[in-house]
């Protein structure tokens, strides 16, 4: 299953609330302002390395290119929107809003 | 016979997940009347509180001050509608100071592992 979160982990604590539900495995994509969780040396930057222990992380190219993040935390893939599709046809959807 | 297997097949494993407390947004709301609209559907259905979601749930809510009717209630009566799958994050509940006896209907609590497998054998999530 592909968890998808949108919004800023600074502003509210649907990043949190995903990575509590994650099954191993489960991809996590981060796009709009979900990507600023990726950013790296961050307060979110231990969490994150431990999602990677059991999770694949992606964040989508042009939302973080458009908020100027170009350190991003190690391990995270970053995806265009070539690979967002090819992530949304090999999973079902849960979109954390 | 064809047409009860179709019909059949036609059913859909669809999760609701409320995940916002009842009277700040119109997110609760909404999503409850799409869980009776997809009840009328005879859809096989679930609903899961977490997070503030939960507090939709919490007893005694009295929204004549607020100037709202309020819909705690409705959720009593999913039951009549064969929505009888409501689960609540335990770890929810209990960081805001709840327990099972503070809800205004039967919910099973359980951990966020088992919510997220469940999560896994859905059709459809759908977030409100």
């Amino acid at each position: 299953m592909l968890h998808t979160v949108n919004k800023s982990p600074f502003e509210t604590s649907t990043m949190e609330t995903c990575i509590r539900f994650l099954q191993p495995g489960d991809p996590v994509l981060f796009i709009e302002d979900g990507v600023y969780a990726v950013q790296e040396g961050n307060r979110f930057s231990p969490l994150i390395a431990t999602v990677l222990k059991n999770n694949p992380v992606y964040a989508l190219g042009p939302d973080l290119y458009a908020r100027g993040i170009s350190n991003v935390a190690k391990g995270v893939n970053t995806v265009d929107y070539d690979g967002f599709v090819d992530l949304v046809e090999e999973h079902q959807v849960n979109s954390w809003f | 016979m064809a047409s009860m297997e179709f019909e059949e097949n036609n059913v859909k494993k669809i999760m609701h997940v409320m995940r916002h407390a009842p009277h700040g947004t119109i997110y609760t709301y909404e999503g409850l009347e799409m869980i009776l609209i997809m009840a009328a559907y005879e859809q096989d259905l679930s609903v899961v509180f977490i997070g503030d979601g939960v507090y939709a749930l919490k007893k005694g809510q009295d929204t004549a001050g607020i100037g709202i009717k309020g819909f705690a209630k409705t959720f009593m009566a999913l039951d009549g509608y064969d929505v009888e799958k409501l689960y609540a994050d335990e770890s929810s509940l209990k960081e805001r100071g709840l327990t099972e006896d503070d809800l205004v209907v039967d919910v099973q609590v359980m951990s966020a592992a088992e919510i997220g497998r469940l999560m896994t054998e859905q059709d459809v999530i759908i977030h409100h």
